[in-house]
């Protein structure tokens, strides 16, 4: 099952170029970028592992390019997004978050129903992937 | 391959607005006849490489890696900045922006420092030009655990590698980048243009005191144009002469006289200050430096002549 999260979900995977210029893009509005990695790809989850410290004050989509680069070269089986940060008064906050990066295999999500008191119905999300520790997941080595 | 296909170069020429660069940078910079040579050299060779290409004859990026030697004062960085823009204009960097460092960004004070650091002023540089200035502090010899040697292996490999991104433009004095570039061969070898910046010429630096007067808002009156020839052909003579940086600091102290002549002629006097004077730096101003004085030779010795009136004692009633 392919996941899709954050800006674009609706898109394709976009290409090398498209994210060069996307981040260009997210530049020129002064934001500032960074790339996040994860193997854990739940929707609630929003602690993803930084690669790296948030970049400011680049003016080119190249930089951040490099990183994104380094960081496929490193966790080619995680998941990789960018997310463009807007430091204005009132925003303070991501203003883009795209995914550059995903495993070859996406076992997807198990959905999990409980019944609950009067029959009530709760509903969860597992990660199939998740049933291995961290780092061992998405046919990952080591 | 088509033979007959023919490609318009001074459409190019026009088209790229690059004319009106190099005609600037004409008028705007005194002398340097080498630098501007160079610099055509390159915008001709950029437009004739568009022009191949059009023509489907690739022949990859040209390197344009450069460095600029010269004395203290001969206008290096003042070209860098206009180099990023003729570079923009040409097509050949994305951006026209121009990060200027020194050693202290690029090199870290602890092991596993420096690598991430010089890192993070690549990537700031990124789709512009690098602009080091004193580059040849990055290398200390006398001290073989300095990081500098790493900075250098980094840039050295992102010279190479990333070529389309970014330029980088090394600054320094002659004879220091020399000894810069032996122990390094490395870099020599990664950087085309060495371009050499000449001293300027003693009726070049009253021209350009000149302009800078005329940028300050300020006029020389009928003699202290005189005055300030002589008050060069004087300081040249002397150590540490420092060419436009030394008429900058020259101009100051006399806008200083005059700012002090002004107020003690408004406190005698009374009378109110029209522009004119304002304005205006007499001969009277520039002959007061000390550069005029008798004790020539004391001031030769005492080892900060290029400051001649640094730390000498305060003016009188101000």
């Amino acid at each position: 099952m392919r996941i899709t999260q954050g800006t674009f979900s609706f898109l394709p995977d976009l290409n090398d170029e498209e994210i060069g210029l996307q981040i260009d893009y997210a530049l020129n509005q002064g934001w500032a970028c960074s790339v996040e990695f994860t193997d854990d790809p739940h929707p609630r989850n929003t602690y993803w592992e930084m690669w790296g410290l948030p970049m400011f004050d680049l003016r080119d989509a190249a930089g951040v390019m490099q990183e994104v680069r380094a960081c496929r070269t490193t966790y080619p089986d995680r998941y990789i997004k960018v997310n463009a940060f807007d430091s204005t008064r009132g925003f303070e906050t991501m203003r883009m978050s795209f995914i550059v990066n995903r495993p070859a295999d996406e076992p997807g999500f198990r959905l999990t129903r409980t019944e609950g008191h009067a029959r009530n119905q709760h509903y969860s999300t597992t990660g199939y992937a998740s049933n291995a520790p961290e780092g061992r997941r998405y046919g990952a080595k080591d | 391959m088509d033979w007959a296909q023919t490609v318009d170069l001074a459409g190019l020429y026009r088209d790229s607005g690059i004319a009106a660069v190099l005609d600037e940078l004409d008028r705007d910079l005194v002398g340097l006849v080498p630098v501007k040579t160079r610099i055509r050299e390159i915008a001709a060779l950029l437009i004739v490489e568009r022009a191949r290409s059009q023509l489907d004859l690739a022949s990859g990026a040209p390197t344009l890696h450069m460095c600029f030697s010269g004395n203290p004062g001969t206008g290096k960085t003042t070209v860098a900045l206009r180099m990023a823009e003729v570079l923009h204009r040409l097509g050949y960097i994305r951006r026209n922006h121009l990060v200027s460092v020194t050693r202290d960004d690029l090199v870290g004070q602890y092991i596993g420092h420096t690598a991430p650091k010089t890192r993070d002023v690549l990537k700031r540089a990124m789709g512009g030009v690098l602009f080091i200035d004193e580059a040849y502090y990055l290398y200390r010899p006398e001290n073989e655990r300095d990081y500098g040697q790493e900075a250098i292996e980094i840039l050295l490999q992102t010279m190479e590698n990333q070529r389309d991104d970014l330029v980088v433009i090394l600054a320094g004095y002659t004879s220091r980048m020399e000894t810069f570039f032996q122990s390094n061969p490395g870099f020599r070898s990664r950087i085309a243009h060495h371009i050499e910046f000449p001293d300027y010429e003693e009726g070049e630096l009253v021209e350009i005191a000149g302009r800078m007067l005329d940028g300050m808002h300020y006029e020389f009156d009928a003699g202290a144009r005189e005055t300030f020839a002589e008050y060069i052909a004087r300081r040249t003579r002397q150590p540490n002469f420092a060419n436009a940086r030394s008429v900058r600091n020259a101009l100051d102290r006399a806008r200083l006289r005059q700012a002090r002549r002004l107020f003690a002629g408004a406190l005698s006097e009374g009378a109110p200050i029209d522009t004119t004077a304002l304005m205006r730096i007499t001969s009277e101003d520039i002959r007061a430096s000390r550069v005029f004085g008798e004790d020539m030779a004391a001031c030769a010795t005492d080892g900060a002549p290029h400051e001649p009136h640094a730390g000498a004692s305060p003016p009188g009633r101000i």
